[in-house]
């Protein structure tokens, strides 16, 4: 859908540019790096508001790696009249304008307008009133509804991320909204606490805390804190892995002496063990459609990527590339998977094409761990190293066009992006 | 470390004890009282013993009879060798091969839990810090599990013992180099209650 769209612009900006080629500016900075300028202004009296509305619009549309996001140098609201080829003549290919207004309830009114200057045209106009604890959230919507009306696809803004952060001898389990901003505490404990997993309602996290001196999977409600052990057996339970439906958590169990892929029901009951080998199983994560379970074994002497069907059977090796080759992820459209390799001393998020094969390298850093996709499929999160901190960035799938989540400058791991629904 | 050292402290106490009861008086001699927080219980313990010797001195009955257990006294040396035992075992990179320097430290062990079935214990694996954290979780509970079958091997019984992993979580030393490598790449052995 999107990329229809995309070359549909492409097209339309060719053939509108015969006559005036400068006054459709798709940026080609490489492929897949084609993007829509979009002009931002500055919200009417969004200085009132605790939260800068236009600019959390400008900076999700910017990172999303589909568009180039400016401010306006001019005063416009949702009333204004956009003169089409006056914004066109400034480069814009969509403009965005609106204001922020307090009630006498104490609520926000935001309202905000978009227009098509290449169509010439008005896409949409929208008020959402909200409370002020979801003015961040609003501004996400907005970007996400630009993105959507211009792309035909679905932005990811409003969607949030969970993360590990260790502050000394403490560790807390994150959930933010999908810039890092936002982010409220949902666990914090003196052990560590590693693999979130968010269920596909978005309501559950399933994780591994070490809260009782070894490795036990819970699962915690988000909204309401509510939590219970999921697995705890003897030996180590850890790297829980929601199906696509919600009904089960397959994850790794040293139960029966080695670490070996396990199948739950959500609730709790009897695993089902799903992978018998003599080597380290672990690492499980289902395919989009429920029907593939990849995973990381070392039964071919170094760490390799494989899958099995979900019900169990023939194992298939995935990567060959490269000799220790951890962390799968999935795309939602199930045609990528990103992971983590071993290049001598560096560890990398490489991307590879599940049907092709085609290895492409993510990033430029040499820390890198625990890849996570956008539920659009558009960008992935990633933990890595910089300047001597733990941080996590997100990246377009070209690797073009990169952002370090916001941090408050403690150590930041373990991201894992939730589903669209919140 | 040394709030795992109690219950041991207390074992040798109680062994000594039945020992004891040859007319010998008790001295704690020998007994490993190297923790500051258990020296004062097994002193205690050693005391009241020393009492009971003491009071059967001043007036023995004739047809008294000493016991020598000596299953008793296999299990206090027992625990005594595991006690002066490391109860650390390094790795090398990638290896889940204890080395031949540790093994008389794992043989230690196993004999102390084979002379004494009420002893519990848990091996702790870890792993450096490079690498992912959840392979590493395998990694940590894969040297663990070596561990574990060492013990068993030797005559403790899988019963008494659980393997778990930290992974790379829990770093003994917090540094980033092979020296620091080489200190968390280890399995750790720990009293279990």
């Amino acid at each position: 859908m999107m990329w229809l769209r995309r070359r549909f612009l492409v097209a339309l900006g060719a053939g509108a540019a015969l006559p005036a080629a400068a006054q459709f500016r798709i940026e080609v900075s490489g492929v897949g790096a084609t993007q829509i300028p979009v002009t931002v202004a500055g919200f009417r009296d969004e200085g009132r508001a605790p939260v800068p509305v236009s600019a959390i619009v400008r900076a999700d549309l910017q990172r999303s790696g589909v568009f180039r996001a400016s401010d306006a140098s001019v005063a416009l609201d949702e009333r204004s009249r956009v003169d089409a080829a006056e914004w066109r003549g400034r480069g814009a290919d969509a403009v965005v304008a609106g204001s922020v207004s307090r009630l006498a309830d104490g609520r926000f009114d935001v309202r905000f307008k978009l227009w098509d200057v290449v169509k010439g045209e008005e896409l949409i106009g929208q008020s959402k009133v909200v409370l002020e604890a979801d003015l961040r959230l609003a501004a996400h919507r907005i970007a996400d509804e630009v993105h959507q009306q211009l792309t035909g696809e679905r932005g990811v803004n409003a969607t949030r991320i969970a993360y590990v952060v260790r502050t000394g001898n403490r560790y807390t389990l994150h959930v933010t909204d999908a810039d890092g901003e936002g982010g409220q505490v949902a666990l914090a404990s003196l052990e560590p606490i590693i693999s979130p997993a968010w269920s596909p309602d978005g309501r559950e996290l399933a994780y591994v805390s070490f809260e009782t001196q070894k490795a036990v999977v819970w699962v915690q409600d988000v909204l309401t804190g509510a939590r219970r052990m999921l697995a705890n057996f003897r030996g180590s339970n850890s790297a829980p892995a929601w199906s696509p439906d919600g009904r089960d958590v397959a994850m790794t169990l040293s139960r029966d002496g080695l670490s070996q892929l396990y199948v739950m029901p959500r609730a709790g009951g009897t695993p089902r063990r799903l992978t018998s080998s003599s080597s380290i199983d672990t690492e499980p994560v289902y395919s989009p459609d429920g029907t593939r379970i990849y995973f990381v074994s070392d039964r071919g002497g170094g760490p390799q990527i494989y899958r099995v069907p979900a019900a169990g059977g023939a194992v298939e090796r995935i990567s060959f590339s490269g000799a220790y080759n951890i962390s799968p992820a999935v795309s939602p459209d199930g045609k990528l998977m990103a992971y983590v390799t071993r290049q001598g001393g560096a560890f990398k998020v490489m991307t590879q094409e599940l049907d092709g094969g085609t290895v492409r390298s993510l990033t430029d850093t040499s820390d890198d761990e625990s890849p996570s996709f956008a539920p659009n499929g558009r960008l992935i999160v990633y933990a890595t190293r910089s300047q001597g901190r733990d941080v996590l960035m997100t990246s377009t799938l070209d690797g073009k066009i990169k952002t370090r989540l916001l941090a408050s400058g403690a150590d930041m791991r373990e991201p894992a992006w939730g589903p669209f629904v919140r | 470390m040394t709030r795992f050292r109690a219950p041991l402290i207390t074992a040798l106490a109680t062994a000594a004890l039945l020992v004891g009861c040859s007319s010998t008086p008790l001295t704690t001699d020998g007994a490993p009282v190297e923790s500051r927080n258990t020296g004062a219980a097994g002193a205690t313990q050693a005391g009241s013993g020393s009492t009971a010797g003491g009071a059967s001195a001043s007036g023995t009955p004739q047809s008294g009879v000493a016991t020598v257990d000596l299953a008793a006294a296999n299990a206090a040396s027992a625990a005594a060798a595991a006690a002066k035992a490391t109860r650390i075992v390094y790795f090398d990179f990638d290896s889940f091969v204890i080395k031949d320097e540790f093994k008389p430290a794992v043989d230690a062990h196993a004999k102390a839990l084979a002379s004494d079935k009420a002893r519990r214990m848990t091996v702790e694996g870890h792993t450096d810090e490079r690498g992912g954290r959840e392979y590493n979780l395998a990694l940590g509970q894969k040297r663990a599990e070596a561990v574990l079958r060492s013990l068993v091997l030797l005559g403790a019984s899988e019963q008494q013992l659980e393997a778990v992993s930290f992974g790379e979580e829990r770093a003994a030393d917090p540094g980033h180099d092979e020296a620091a490598w080489a200190k968390n790449r280890r399995a750790e052995l720990k009293d279990r209650r």
